[in-house]
């Protein structure tokens, strides 16, 4: 698996993280050797097996519908970088 | 060149539950923003999700409703992207085994038209937060309230036509949440939306024209201008040698158009996985039969019932089913009553006209079946008549808890006239008082009739038994 | 009495025997964190005047009668990624800036509950993504027996301070050996429960399907300890098991006899240092002599365990670490134009490089057209390695292997050389990819002093299985006993 520059920063991109060229370039190499190394799962024959995400093989954990009190405001917004009285503050999303 | 639309619908249905799906903060629409939050549904560091029961037996209802098979082992998966409505800046969903596939919902459309609408999936997912945009600067306030509040997604196949195909579907939609009592279905609110992907094509054509979807539409009104809208669009794109665009649009009501949203948010990859947080749902053949057994008598059923056993003209019965409210009041006062064809009579005359003239809502009536049956047997008993009835209805209609129809009646002394010899008298007053009127029906106008039972009517303030004054009317005119 | 060397059993019995008050214990621990901190860095946040409060509180407790759990007036200190409400919790990373969770872990609402004492909160690699506890923001933790040494991560700080006497017991996190390994760096015991067994609400995910919160302490019956008052179902996680627990302290009798030990071949292949390779052997000899009988088996599928870890984990940190995008809580960057680059500006400068890496890795596995080539196959590997130790436990007790090639290498060497740092995680992953229960303990020095560790690995939820075996070496053994002199 060749690991180019563009798939860097297209993965970059979606991970909402800003590489300049050095960077991309160190992370070219390093993930590059990862991938590379990760393709001995190749060497494994995977046929008919299901992928496991579970370990134990539990269902339904579930709860009631039972409403419970919210958390006052003010304690929620308390770590906001930015905030009014009501509500954390973000660029504006539409023009 | 004839075009024909095709159209496939993605409806998003907020499920009516108590509290959020994947926390216990109340579902409740409105409340001053972030005040219906908790660590959980905010997204905070640490937080896990833990399904709400509620929800999967709504889901697994609708699924049923829709004609769905049940995936009887269904998971969670992550759907992943960041904007500031979804604070975790994933949303849990359903992608690889959502809880329902391959259902189908028949419709009828007002021209006639019958199909069956082919449902691909249903999954259930959470619902993102909302975005209050400052009117003043560069701001954007986010509002958590709706994060986690619980919706299943229904997926269509691409098996819609016209406007009023979408329209039909999405009524017999909204009707079928009703019935089964898990949506609030306003599209106005949000608690019903609706996403349509269109295409066009040649007509003839078997192959599908590249597609646009049109989110962000809000009424029945709205869609079926932003289905002409945007097929229009398509069309002239086509005919003028341009071709359509696969991106995502979003309808502007005000503006009464369809635009495009920006390139980036179009170019998504979400990179779905299973959610490790919440473990798999399996769902029994008990539950499935013991939901199918509950589910209610829908609309469509009723109506048919209507007809046949109460001998319902169809177009009263459509009014009647099409709130299950309605519908529900309908059957119980007439089991109290054992008078259908009354109780019609008075939810058409006097419940329609409080719900179109002064804006009443099926499903904020009050009125008890109880009242409404007794009502009925104090008018069938000739204690008031019709007229009288009206206000009697209206008075109880709108009070509050402890109105006594009895009591009501005998207080404000509205109890029908009778009585032949007050009833004489009076009609002689009225001849007495209108002698033109008199020489009038004596020279053969015989129209002035009603103008003589009004005014009797009148001066016995509206109780008098209509039959006896015509009666007697009759009897006194000969006697001129 | 030196407080500071005792267990925590130990330090229970004196309070509860009026030997010595709350007070004493709790202050003991902060005038050692006050004389060597500075030299290893163990903790991000210190809650001193909090602690003594508290210390006051738990003694009239006791004196009362109300409180009467074998942890009570006990000092602990927490991995800084598990929550504690008012208390700064960090990751170690700029990202969280003072972040000051609303809420308590579940973990730590029953251990205050049992009258643990909350001394600090412990350094750590950034986000748990580590074996070394470099890539913290707050400065590496240094290892107490030679600070020329990495601690081990990511639990660095947590096994640091417990081996140089700043702790007297922690609790850490494991999602790929974070506990064990740091653990076996430092001389001390770890335990890395089965998955489910104790909750995670409240624990910073780094990769959900792998991580649990554990132990770190001075010997196996404080870890039974602290594993009675931590485990257990939690409603507010949906993967804690829902069973039986039980007892584990009661459950320790030192008796192994007939107990069937699996010593993989591929464990003692090369790549594993020799005097690594020699001690844990030893250390086999030692529970052969106590009765258990010990067997070689193979792992065959030991070459796939790296890579399928960390496709998962990566995987499921990139989605985990996007809630932290500079909206809700923690860092913002006061450098940014518009929504996008306010989330790329506070992400590019919020976290660190290795961090980033695992985010990309991560993102670039699930994206679309590698997700079934990765991520999938990844999760089929599992369900391969799943199984393949399903059959080992058909017939074994537990597997014997080392808990690291190497004994703790020097500062700065490993990040120069990422794949290799990766691979040395190769004998403690298993545990995390199959949910077993893993245990740490010290099994002698190499030629240098420094601590070497014995991995000891049982069945899901054969905890009693593990911890037994550890306590029975412990019985026999004096390792876990010595401590460094910090220097």
């Amino acid at each position: 698996m060749q690991v180019t520059k563009e798939l860097v920063g297209y993965v970059a991109e979606l991970s909402r993280i800003k590489l300049d060229e050095a960077q991309t370039e160190k992370m070219q190499s390093e993930l590059g050797a990862v991938i590379d190394y990760m393709d001995v799962l190749n060497r494994l024959d995977t046929d008919g097996v299901e992928p496991l995400s579970h370990v134990f093989n539990i269902t339904n954990v579930m709860r009631e519908d039972d409403v419970k009190p919210s958390y006052d405001r003010e304690l929620l917004l308390s770590n906001a970088p930015e905030r009014t009285d009501e509500t954390v503050i973000v660029p504006k999303t539409v023009e | 060149m004839n075009w024909e639309i095709v159209m496939g619908l993605e409806v998003h249905v907020e499920l009516s539950t108590k509290t959020k799906i994947f926390c216990s903060c109340t579902t409740e629409f409105g409340g001053a923003p972030n005040t219906h939050c908790c660590p959980v549904c905010t997204g905070m560091p640490g937080t896990l999700p833990v399904l709400n029961e509620k929800v999967l037996e709504y889901a697994v209802k609708a699924g049923i409703a829709l004609n769905c098979d049940i995936t009887r082992y269904n998971k969670f998966d992550r759907k992943n992207y960041f904007y500031p409505d979804l604070p975790k800046a994933y949303q849990i969903s359903q992608l690889y085994l959502p809880f329902a596939r391959d259902g189908h919902v028949d419709i009828t459309t007002p021209s006639g038209v019958s199909k069956s609408i082919r449902i691909h999936e249903i999954h259930m997912e959470e619902d993102a937060g909302k975005l209050i945009h400052s009117p003043y600067g560069d701001a954007t306030f986010p509002d958590y309230n709706r994060c986690g509040v619980p919706l299943i997604e229904i997926v269509s196949e691409p098996d819609f036509r016209s406007a009023e195909e979408v329209v039909a579907y999405l009524a017999k939609l909204k009707s079928s949440f009703e019935y089964l009592g898990i949506s609030d279905v306003k599209m106005e609110e949000g608690s019903m939306r609706a996403d349509v992907n269109l295409s066009v094509r040649p007509y003839g054509s078997s192959e599908f024209g590249t597609r646009t979807e049109m989110k962000n539409i809000n009424s029945f009104k709205a869609i079926e201008r932003a289905i002409a809208f945007e097929s229009q669009r398509q069309i002239e794109l086509l005919e003028s040698g341009g071709t359509v665009v696969q991106e995502t649009r979003r309808w502007d009501d005000n503006k009464g158009k369809s635009l495009a949203m920006r390139s980036k948010e179009n170019a998504q990859d979400y990179r779905y996985f299973p959610e490790p947080d919440i473990p798999p749902i399996s769902i029994s053949e008990e539950m499935i039969k013991e939901l199918t057994d509950a589910q209610p008598e829908f609309a469509h059923e009723k109506l048919e019932r209507y007809v046949a056993d109460f001998g319902m003209a169809k177009a009263d019965a459509e009014i009647i089913t099409s709130s299950k409210h309605l519908a529900s009041l309908f059957e119980k006062t007439t089991e109290l009553c054992g008078n259908p064809k009354e109780t019609v009579y008075w939810i058409l005359s006097q419940i329609m006209y409080f719900m179109n003239e002064r804006g009443v809502l099926p499903e904020n009536i009050t009125l008890s079946p109880e009242k409404f049956a007794r009502f009925i047997g104090i008018v069938l008993s000739d204690r008031i008549n019709r007229q009288t009835g009206k206000t009697v209805f209206e008075a109880m209609f709108f009070a509050d808890g402890d109105f006594d129809v009895e009591k009501y009646i005998v207080e404000n002394n509205l109890e029908q006239v009778d009585d032949t010899d007050l009833i004489r008298e009076t009609i002689k007053s009225v001849f007495a008082a209108n002698p033109k009127t008199v020489e009038q029906y004596k020279a053969g106008q015989t129209k002035v009739t009603g103008f003589f039972v009004g005014q009797t009517m009148k001066a016995l303030k509206g109780k008098a038994k209509p039959d006896t004054v015509n009666k007697v009317l009759t009897e006194e005119l000969k006697n001129l | 009495m030196e407080i500071t060397t005792m267990t925590a059993l130990e330090i229970a019995r004196a309070i509860k025997n009026k030997e010595i008050t709350c007070a004493d214990a709790v202050n003991a621990v902060l005038n050692a964190i006050d004389a060597t901190d500075g030299k290893i860095n163990a903790y991000i946040t210190v809650c001193r005047e909090q602690a003594l409060q508290k210390a006051e509180e738990i003694q009239n407790k006791i004196d009362s009668g109300e409180l009467t759990s074998p942890l009570a007036g006990v000092p602990i200190s927490i991995k800084d990624n598990i929550c504690t409400k008012g208390v700064k919790t960090s990751c170690a990373s700029k990202i969280l800036g003072d972040f000051s969770p609303v809420y308590n872990a579940t973990v730590v609402e029953k251990l205050e509950a049992a009258g643990a004492i909350v001394i600090g909160k412990l350094n750590m690699d950034e986000f748990a993504m580590g074996s070394t506890s470099e890539t913290s923001f707050y400065g590496a933790t240094l290892n107490p027996w030679d600070t020329s040494k990495v601690p081990g991560g990511s639990s660095g700080g947590s096994a640091a301070a417990v081996a140089s006497g700043e702790a007297v017991c922690a609790l850490g996190s494991d999602t790929g050996g974070s506990i064990r390994q740091p653990a076996s760096y430092c001389g001390v015991t770890g335990f890395k429960p089965t998955y489910g067994t104790v909750s995670r609400f409240g624990l910073i995910a780094y990769a959900s399907s792998l991580d649990q919160i554990g132990p770190v302490a001075k010997d196996v019956a404080d870890c039974a300890a602290i594993m009675d008052v931590i485990r257990g179902k939690d409603v507010a996680d949906g993967t804690s098991l829902d069973v039986e627990y039980p007892e584990y302290l009661t459950s320790l009798t030192g008796d192994i006899k007939g107990m069937k030990i699996g010593v993989p071949t591929e464990c003692f292949n090369e790549g594993l240092d020799p005097q690594v390779s020699a001690k844990v052997k030893e250390a086999a000899e030692v529970l052969r002599s106590l009765g258990a009988v010990v067997e070689e088996i193979s792992l065959p599928f030991l070459d796939y365990v790296i890579p399928a870890y960390y496709i998962i984990a990566a995987a499921e940190a990139s989605s985990n670490l996007s809630r932290f995008d500079g909206v809700k809580y923690g860092f913002r960057s006061s450098n940014y134009d518009g929504l996008t680059d306010l989330y790329n500006a506070t992400r590019s400068e919020g976290f660190g490089d290795e961090v980033k890496k695992r985010i990309l890795l991560g993102t670039f596995v699930l994206s679309s057209g590698y997700y079934d080539a990765y991520y999938r196959k990844a999760l089929k590997v599992k369900s391969i390695i799943k199984d393949h130790f399903d059959r080992i436990f058909a017939d074994y007790d537990l597997i014997l292997s080392p808990v690291t090639p190497t004994t703790a290498p020097e500062i700065g060497k490993s990040l120069s050389d990422p794949l290799k740092m990766y691979l040395s995680d190769v004998y403690t992953v298993s545990a995390n990819i199959a949910g077993l229960p893993g245990l740490s303990v010290p099994c002698g020095f190499d030629n240098n002093g420094m601590p070497v560790g014995l991995q000891l690995l049982g069945q899901r939820l054969s905890e009693t299985t593990v911890l037994n075996a550890g306590y029975a070496y412990q019985q026999a053994t004096e390792f876990h006993k010595a401590r460094p002199e910090v220097k």
